[in-house]
């Protein structure tokens, strides 16, 4: 009993950080109709940039801790999400015509791009965040099931910005345009919406998000390296396309149903069986479901 | 643009040369060229192009020709590949008849894993086939049944033999992938205009009129990953017999998306095509070794670069042109 209550917790975690990267590729998907091959990269990126912004602002001899990681994520989500408007503008508005295949080609090309400067600027080890900066300690819950303050933060910060996102979409202007966009583009244009801005909007979102969860996913597992984009950020897209692509609530949770089943997996069968487990669900649900589990409101698609 | 032109061009009036002219030159080169450059590390490029050639023809099928996304490819070249490394290493089967069971287990898994899945349409197939490359490719790591060495891979390949004949320089190794790429050339050019690579073309193009018409949609599609997948099994086989040490690294999804961008980038479903992009994705990567770890940058950067000034490939086929209209040009249009 403890064992499964420490392993869905452990799941509902990872299963936030899926569901932060799942939203960049379901919200792309549903305006674009295009897989972001690269958003993973653009997360990798986030993981990256806090690094490099923790070590400056330990460099200016002030005191370490873990209020550190408040402006770096700030600032990481701003350059990230500037990083994903250039890219849209470079990479895949000149197809935007082309059809189907050539911007899967330039998204996986421009993956490689980032990937590569990656490696290159920060070399091929094992990066580790400076000491201090995450938070230690924890709660215990019930018996022996802890909660480290780590996971209370990541969590919180999750289902906050979900939150927040789900609001944005719903209930504003900007919002109501997104799911117009990502139902029809010509009658958006029509109806007055600047299709072009929105899809902007969404390439700042969904990369903000993205770098957030570079960054605690880098506190949380310790450290990281230049493949993290094409790993995790594969299976981040195995979750939104779970939830339903260019489904909002759907990469939610398809991210928490990946996180858990990921995690029991892990505990139950054995941690090296826990990424086939997650593909046999991912081809299962295709085959049963292509839609995905909330494909099907397809008036709520964004 | 006026660059791209300027390339274009030059290109469109290269493929108005016949085909068979083509095909002579190419297989002169190919030859002759290893035999002229006494240089194993050169030769050695060549060998590899060779395979990835085999493997790009062989995707050509379900991608070029049925006009499906198929993104782990690769999967079958590690099945092919381990399938002919456990026959030889555990019960010493001659290298050549590995091979054939290569093929024949390539096919098969082909056929049997996406059976369930042909009724997806584009993108979803495309993750479902990423999913299953991942899947094949854990369960090597995982070392399934205790055969497949786990993570290290097999070792300890014989060189195959024929009729007294020993392969085992790279030079004699290099003309037995010629020979079938050759023999695969030949087959595909005849695949191409029969009734099935018809059927294919329209599948291709229209599912539904197909369907109407009285094509039986889904045995065609399957037909077209039964073939695809056995040939890239045939390529793991023939990689498999020089290298001698394989690991699952073979079946990674990087090796998925470099076969793919081989089709695309040449122009789908066009054989010269096939070259152009391996001489793209593999021999000039392979030259330019020495920029080392930017390599891959500038592949990517290659590819971004490609897919908006020439989104239909740098060879494309004559029936994908005719669809496209012969002014290349005219395929970029500006984003609104």
């Amino acid at each position: 009993m403890e064992l499964l209550a420490q392993n869905l917790l452990n799941g509902v975690t990872i299963g936030a950080f899926y569901a932060l990267v799942a939203l960049g590729y379901t919200m792309v998907y549903g305006v674009l109709k295009l897989i972001n091959f690269a958003h993973g990269d653009l997360f990798m990126w986030g993981a990256y940039l806090g690094y490099t912004g923790l070590t400056v602002l330990l460099g200016l001899s002030l005191r370490g801790g873990p209020w550190m990681v408040i402006p770096v994520v700030i600032g990481a989500m701003l350059i990230i999400a500037l990083l994903g408007v250039l890219l849209e503008r470079t990479a895949y508005r000149p197809l935007r015509h082309a059809g189907r295949l050539p911007p899967i080609i330039s998204a996986l090309g421009a993956a490689f791009v980032l990937e590569s400067l990656a490696r290159n600027i920060y070399g091929a080890t094992y990066m580790t965040y400076p000491t201090d900066i995450a938070p230690s300690g924890g709660i215990r819950l019930i018996g022996d099931v802890t909660a480290s303050t780590m996971q209370i933060i990541v969590l919180a910060a999750s289902f906050a910005m979900m939150a927040g996102l789900w609001a944005f979409v719903n209930f504003t202007r900007t919002g109501t345009a997104m799911r117009a966009v990502s139902l029809d583009h010509d009658t958006s244009r029509l109806m007055g919406i600047d299709v072009n801005r929105i899809i902007t909007i969404v390439f700042l979102i969904g990369p903000a998000l993205g770098a957030t969860a570079g960054i605690m996913v880098a506190l949380y597992y310790g450290s990281f390296d230049f493949t993290l984009g094409m790993t995790f950020g594969l299976k981040a897209f195995i979750a939104a396309i779970l939830g339903g692509i260019g489904n909002i609530p759907g990469a939610m949770l398809g991210g928490m149903i990946l996180g858990i089943v990921e995690s029991l997996g892990a505990g139950y069968i054995s941690p090296q069986w826990k990424d086939v487990i997650a593909y046999a669900l991912l081809a299962l649900t295709l085959i049963v479901r292509p839609t995905g589990l909330l494909g099907e409101r397809v008036a709520e698609k964004l | 643009m006026m660059k791209a032109n300027g390339l274009s061009g030059a290109l469109t009036r290269l493929r108005r040369i016949p085909a068979i002219y083509w095909s002579i030159a190419l297989l002169v080169i190919g030859i002759a060229l290893p035999l002229a450059i006494d240089n194993n590390y050169i030769r050695a490029v060549l060998w590899e192009a060779g395979i990835y050639v085999l493997l790009g023809l062989s995707l050509n099928i379900i991608v070029g020709y049925a006009g499906m996304f198929q993104l782990g490819h690769a999967a079958f070249y590690a099945i092919g590949a381990y399938t002919m490394a456990i026959l030889n290493i555990y019960l010493h089967v001659p290298i050549f008849i590995g091979m054939l069971a290569a093929i024949i287990v390539s096919g098969v898994a082909g056929f049997v894993i996406t059976r369930p899945i042909l009724h997806l349409r584009g993108d979803y197939l495309a993750i479902v086939t990423i999913a299953f490359g991942e899947i094949v490719r854990m369960l090597l790591v995982n070392n399934i049944g205790g055969i497949t060495g786990g993570a290290n891979g097999l070792f300890g390949i014989e060189q195959p033999s024929l009729f007294g004949f020993s392969f085992h320089t790279t030079l004699s190794h290099y003309y037995l992938v010629l020979f079938f790429v050759v023999i695969t050339i030949v087959a595909m050019r005849r695949l191409e205009n029969s009734r099935l690579g018809r059927a294919w073309t329209y599948v291709r193009e229209d599912e539904l009129a197909a369907e109407a018409m009285g094509v039986n949609t889904v045995r065609v599609k399957a037909v077209a990953f039964l073939l695809g997948s056995a040939w890239a099994g045939l390529a793991g086989a023939l990689y498999a017999s020089r290298i001698t040490v394989i690991s699952p690294d073979l079946g990674r999804f990087l090796e998925s998306v470099i076969i793919f961008c081989i089709v695309v980038l040449g122009g789908t479903g066009s054989i010269p095509g096939v070259f152009v992009g391996t001489v793209g994705m593999v021999i000039l990567p392979e030259l330019f070794r020495f920029v080392k770890d930017w390599r891959d940058g500038f592949v990517g950067l290659a590819m971004v670069l490609m897919m908006i000034f020439r989104p239909m490939g740098l060879w494309p086929s004559r029936r994908v042109a005719m669809e496209m209209g012969e002014d290349e040009t005219k395929a970029v249009t500006p984003a609104a």
